[in-house]
């Protein structure tokens, strides 16, 4: 631990010496999935207020790591916190954009959209029960499709992440087996398969190897063209990845309900739901230690709900719903205080 | 009375320079000993913190536990360093065995039949093997290699080994491209270049008047290499192999790339394993939890102690052939 402390201390205290060369800067670290979007609006909102954004996607147990540590102004993580962690860690959590997992293939006369899974199969080969492409399971949701003997290769990430995290929560919701065998987390020990770091990682596997089977961020699959694979979502629906069914997933949540926002979007009901869907989430300090860098942050984060959402509908993340937005404001005011008083009064 | 008076001058001027002299020799011997004793205080503070961080692991599971446990399990914290001990023994071991061979012939033809023509040319090609980072096999066993290896080369082994018994274990399951097989083949590579050199560098030590008696006697270049060349540098070229060896175990990009980062113990050497070094790249940065990160730590202290044990088998056996040449 004192290795650990020593190592992220040196590295932050690192990026914020250059951060205060740049004047104040808001610092934050955390999740790789949400990083094209939040450098993307870092960028817009220093040409609009001057004020700059240093984020370092270090993955999202990093983020948790460091806002714990008090290194940074704020964490990202993919996996959200229990109410009763944020309590412990005295932190306030809230959620920024909605994303998805998407199950990529590289197989040989199979086009993107074309194969169908369901979770149980999904599940069983991940777990290495199911082998061949030609297995009766996969045969069974497409019956059309041409599908030879040969091996799955499975590719997973072997770093913690975020996404395994939505990932393995949606594989142990629809399959009791492998909630007892593997369970849910950022990382976990898994039956087979190839580990590739990142999110790039698994994408180059899967295009480098044929008959393989991996799960990247929708972006990722997206910008490198990669075979998507549809699922039939929990009303048993064939659904295609797109900012419309993980909006579709997110429509049906429960935010206002749900303590500290601990929404986790997989296998949400609906016609149309995405069902690896997942949120993406910063962590603040109830009492931060510098109230005006915290300020800051906010500041940024109440720009990025009003004028940010036509940059993340162009990266294919999913904006929050006004209503939830409206919350999380209230949120803000009541939670992040300094003396008794909110460090940021919105609207 | 002037004459006594320029002697007292003289010794007391000559003792004073003498004394400046000095005195410049001990700051000097002190300062090269304070860079010296930096080393040693480098090596034992990271010993020390590596064993402070080590200490939770140890203390959860036990030495012996932690050594032998093969599961490696984030979610219900159960971690075992067995996997990736066993990767990085055999993949390094695989590695020696290809690249000793291969090494020591590269070094015999530069030394005993190459034209000269051709010596400096093959010597620097070998150095500059050397020299490319390790990011790049990395890159190149992911990209070209492990697809090559699985369309062409993996399917033909299972296929030729299937019905060998002990062979067919070895070269069982899926052809994945990347795997312990991949990687022990990059680290070949790798390590390649310093075993090569070194035994180039202690054949030459070789006197000649030795190897050309032999001829003298008739002996075929093949006697003579097996019988004068080998002998009388064996420990040197051992030493070479250990400090492969070394490199071999601590190599952490180019592995990661191809080894398949799987905490399994496998028969298999087509199946993807994972080593010491590519565990702690892979997931230090992401470890939550103060045991997942104590059994990083304690990871790198295995690694620390059997690459310390290797390099001073190498070391002692390097300082044995100094010392037989020497007498």
């Amino acid at each position: 631990m004192y290795l650990s402390k020593l190592v992220s201390t040196f590295v932050i205290s690192s990026a914020l010496v250059t951060g205060i060369a740049q004047a104040a800067d808001i610092s934050g670290a955390g999740a790789t999935f949400p990083y094209p979007l939040y450098s993307k609006w870092a960028d817009t909102y220093k040409k609009e207020t001057g004020n700059g954004l240093n984020y370092q996607s270090i993955g999202s147990g990093g983020g948790i790591k460091q806002i714990k540590a008090k290194t940074v102004t704020f964490g990202a993580s993919d996996m959200p916190l229990k109410p009763e962690e944020l309590k412990e860690a005295g932190l306030v959590q809230f959620p920024t954009v909605v994303g998805g997992d998407v199950p990529v293939v590289n197989l040989e006369g199979i086009a993107s959209a074309e194969l169908v899974l369901d979770g149980p199969t999904l599940a069983k080969i991940f777990l290495g029960e199911i082998k061949t492409w030609d297995d009766a399971a996969i045969k069974a949701l497409n019956p059309t499709a041409k599908l030879s003997s040969q091996p799955i290769v499975v590719v997973r990430r072997s770093d913690g992440s975020g996404t395994t995290f939505i990932f393995t929560d949606y594989l142990s919701k629809v399959s009791p087996d492998w909630k007892a065998k593997v369970g849910a987390n950022t990382s976990v020990e898994w039956p087979v398969g190839i580990g590739a770091k990142g999110n790039e990682g698994v994408a180059n596997n899967v295009t480098q190897t044929k008959g393989s089977i991996g799960y990247v961020e929708y972006a990722y699959a997206k910008q490198n063209k990669m075979t998507a694979v549809r699922m039939i979502n929990k009303d048993g629906k064939a659904v295609s990845p797109n900012a419309e069914t993980f909006q579709a997933a997110a429509v049906n949540a429960n935010w206002e309900k749900s303590d500290g926002y601990y929404v986790i979007l997989t296998d949400e009901p609906g016609a149309n739901s995405w069902p690896i869907a997942g949120a993406t989430f910063i962590m603040m300090h109830k009492k931060p230690q510098d109230v005006a860098n915290s300020t800051e942050a906010l500041k940024f984060f109440d720009w990025a709900y009003t004028k940010g959402s036509q940059s993340a509908i162009d990266l294919d993340y999913v904006p929050m719903p006004a209503n939830v937005i409206a919350q999380i404001k209230k949120t803000w005011n009541t939670e992040i205080q300094a003396d008794g008083k909110p460090i940021y009064k919105t609207n | 009375m002037a004459a006594t008076d320029t002697s007292t001058v003289d010794t007391a001027s000559r003792a004073k320079a003498l004394d400046r002299l000095k005195l410049g020799d001990t700051i000097f011997k002190n300062l090269t000993f304070l860079s010296a004793l930096t080393v040693l205080l480098i090596l034992g503070g990271v010993l020390i913190s590596l064993m402070h961080g080590a200490w939770p692991a140890f203390r959860e599971f036990g030495f012996f536990g932690f050594i032998a446990g093969e599961s490696w399990n984030p979610v219900t914290e159960k971690f075992g360093a067995l996997a990736p001990i066993y990767g990085t023994i055999i993949a390094s071991f695989i590695a020696l065995l290809i690249a000793a061979p291969v090494g020591i012939g590269i070094a015999i033809f530069l030394t005993e039949l190459c034209p000269m023509s051709l010596r400096r040319p093959v010597g620097i090609a070998i150095e500059l093997l050397a020299g490319i980072p390790s990011i790049i096999y990395g890159i190149w066993g992911l990209f070209f290699f492990a697809p090559f290896l699985q369309v062409y080369v993996q399917p033909a082994l299972i296929k030729t080994f299937g019905s060998v018994p002990v062979l067919s274990t070895l070269f069982s399951g899926v052809p994945y491209g990347i795997g312990l097989l991949t990687a022990s083949l990059i680290l070949a590579i790798m390590v390649l270049p310093f075993i090569t050199s070194i035994a180039r560098d202690v054949f030459e030590t070789v006197p000649p008047v030795l190897k050309e008696s032999a001829y003298g006697m008739g002996c075929t270049t093949w006697e003579v290499v097996r019988n004068v060349v080998l002998p009388y540098t064996r420990t040197g070229v051992i030493g070479g192999m250990m400090l492969g060896l070394g490199r071999a175990l601590g190599e952490t990009m180019a592995v990661t790339f191809v080894i398949g980062n799987a905490h399994k113990v496998s028969a298999s050497l087509l199946a993807p394993a994972t080593t010491i070094s590519a565990t702690i790249a892979n997931e230090f940065t992401e470890a939550v939890g103060d045991i997942y990160t104590s059994s990083l730590i304690a990871l790198a202290l295995i690694l620390f102690i059997i690459t310390f044990m290797v390099l001073s088998a190498a070391r002692f056996m390097l300082m044995r052939l100094e010392k037989q040449k020497g007498a």
